[in-house]
């Protein structure tokens, strides 16, 4: 199954920079792998790490937290809180049995299409790598043991 | 079972430490008001009640049953189903019920693992390696003990809730308060607040009820409380001290920051928050100062157990509920 295994990833982008460098990607026709759904934010600052626990929770093998440069944030620092945040969430989560490399921070600009769609094809190799998360879905009046680990829906393989 | 006309009240331990029943206990003599307004049915610290008293009772008989401690094993969660048909009302009492508290954070471990420091551990005496066995066959027959679960839930997770109370425990003055309005409800004087409500405790942060001085709150260090003479006046966060009142429920009066100790988090997440941990990351995060990554880096090695750190009273109940550990062997 490791052989077709196609991650889901999660990726929060920035209004102002990573989220137009995913636009711009798309209009210069910059092919990325479709492993990641983009969620836009204002700002990275306004990341809650709840989202990346959330995401965990629900499914997602990885997430991608982008944000403009460091400097260049357009409201002045906040994308180092989000740095700072991220951090202090990557040694949480690492015990919790999450290994650090399923959340990355990557800065792109606005003009940086090319650069975040190669960023997200990396990410997505390096889940790939790492496997399936697999987090248990728990449920109400059975939630001591994890449910039966769910299968990824069949991808389409062309050969 | 004798019965004197008065409305029936019971109270469980589940996985727990006792510290709920002698909080109840320290209201004093507001006691003598659960005794004259209630019958007690079901009490096993304080009384004598089998399992099956409870059973033979009339589904919803029970009017108010305070909960108290996580579900950790088959006996647990069989007398929460028991307790939840009998009850009209069942409260969560205390952390564990609410949110695991410490028993939850075995939820960070292997269950082999929490076996082992039970019954194979240095300070363990036990040179036949005895374990303890679901069943056991001796000459009178069969003989069970209850199964353990691998990961421990809190109260709402097996069975509905009708009302929640934090804590560990609940402060005495806030059990005083609660018993004071049943009492009132029962004799027409007052109304029940919404089901699913948290009662006896604030509907804030502990920083609310926080007599320091806030300032601009950044820090070039983490700190732990005994390495430090803590101002007794300035907010602990600014000293450095990883308080987590920032992310607390109120409810005790910041009974630990005005004795000059941080706050650990006893009475859970504030009203609407989804994962405590998270805000607490949000919120230490902000208060750094640094832009540096590796300076971060060392700043954050100032906390050197970050899950614990975030997680003490509310791993069960966070989003993750589960360290991989705990279910992964599974």
């Amino acid at each position: 199954m490791t052989d077709n295994f196609e991650p889901i990833i999660i990726g929060f982008t920035c209004n102002w920079c990573s989220y137009r460098a995913a636009d711009l990607a798309g209009t210069a026709r910059v092919k990325y792998p479709p492993n990641i759904r983009l969620i836009r934010l204002m700002c990275s600052g306004r990341l809650d790490p709840t989202f990346v626990l959330k995401a965990f929770a629900g499914g997602a093998d990885g997430v991608l937290i982008t944000g403009c440069h460091p400097g260049e944030c357009h409201y002045l620092e906040q994308n180092y809180k989000a740095m700072r945040r991220f951090y202090l969430l990557r040694r949480t989560l690492a015990q919790m049995g999450i290994e650090p490399g399923r959340v990355k921070l990557v800065w792109a600009s606005a003009a940086e299409g090319v650069r975040l769609a190669e960023e997200i094809k990396k990410f997505v190799e390096e889940i790939k790598a790492l496997g399936p998360l697999n987090w248990p879905k728990w449920q109400a009046g059975n939630g001591h043991f994890p449910l039966e680990k769910e299968q990824p829906a069949e991808m389409e393989v062309e050969s | 079972m004798s019965t004197n006309g008065k409305p029936k009240f019971a109270m469980y331990w589940a996985a727990s430490c006792g510290g709920c029943e002698i909080a109840v206990l320290n209201i004093h003599e507001k006691i003598l008001d659960v005794d004259a307004n209630f019958e007690v049915v079901f009490w096993p610290v304080a009384m004598d009640a089998k399992y099956k008293d409870v059973e033979a009772m009339e589904d919803g008989s029970i009017l108010l049953t305070l909960f108290n401690g996580g579900i950790r094993n088959d006996e647990n969660e069989e007398i929460a189903h028991l307790l939840r048909r009998k009850s009209k009302i069942l409260v969560a009492f205390g952390s564990c019920a609410n949110e695991g508290c410490i028993p939850g954070l075995a939820n960070f471990s292997r269950p082999s693992d929490i076996f082992d420091a039970a019954y194979a551990s240095i300070t363990t005496d036990n040179p036949e390696g005895i374990r303890p066995q679901p069943s056991y066959a001796v000459p009178e027959g069969e003989i069970h003990i209850p199964k353990f679960y691998p990961v421990l839930r809190t109260l709402d997770q097996v069975v509905p809730v009708d009302y929640y109370m934090p804590g560990c425990p609940p402060e005495s003055h806030q059990i005083a308060a609660v018993i004071d309005l049943v009492v009132q409800v029962l004799q027409g004087k007052a109304t029940l607040p919404p089901p699913g409500s948290t009662i006896g405790a604030g509907g804030s942060t502990v920083c609310d009820d926080c007599p320091r001085t806030r300032n601009v709150k950044t820090i070039k260090k983490f700190v732990r409380i005994q390495d430090i003479v803590v101002d007794p006046n300035l907010c602990l966060l600014e000293q450095g001290v990883p308080c987590n009142g920032i992310a607390t429920r109120s409810g005790c009066n910041a009974l630990c920051p005005k004795a000059g100790a941080q706050c650990i988090g006893c009475y859970g997440p504030a009203e609407g928050v989804l994962d405590y941990g998270a805000r607490l990351i949000t919120a230490f995060g902000s208060v750094i100062d640094s832009k540096d990554p590796e300076e971060i880096e060392r700043i954050l090695d100032g906390i050197p157990d970050p899950a614990g750190q975030f997680y003490r009273f509310n791993l069960a109940a966070s989003l993750l509920r589960a360290g991989k550990a705990s279910w992964e062997s599974n």
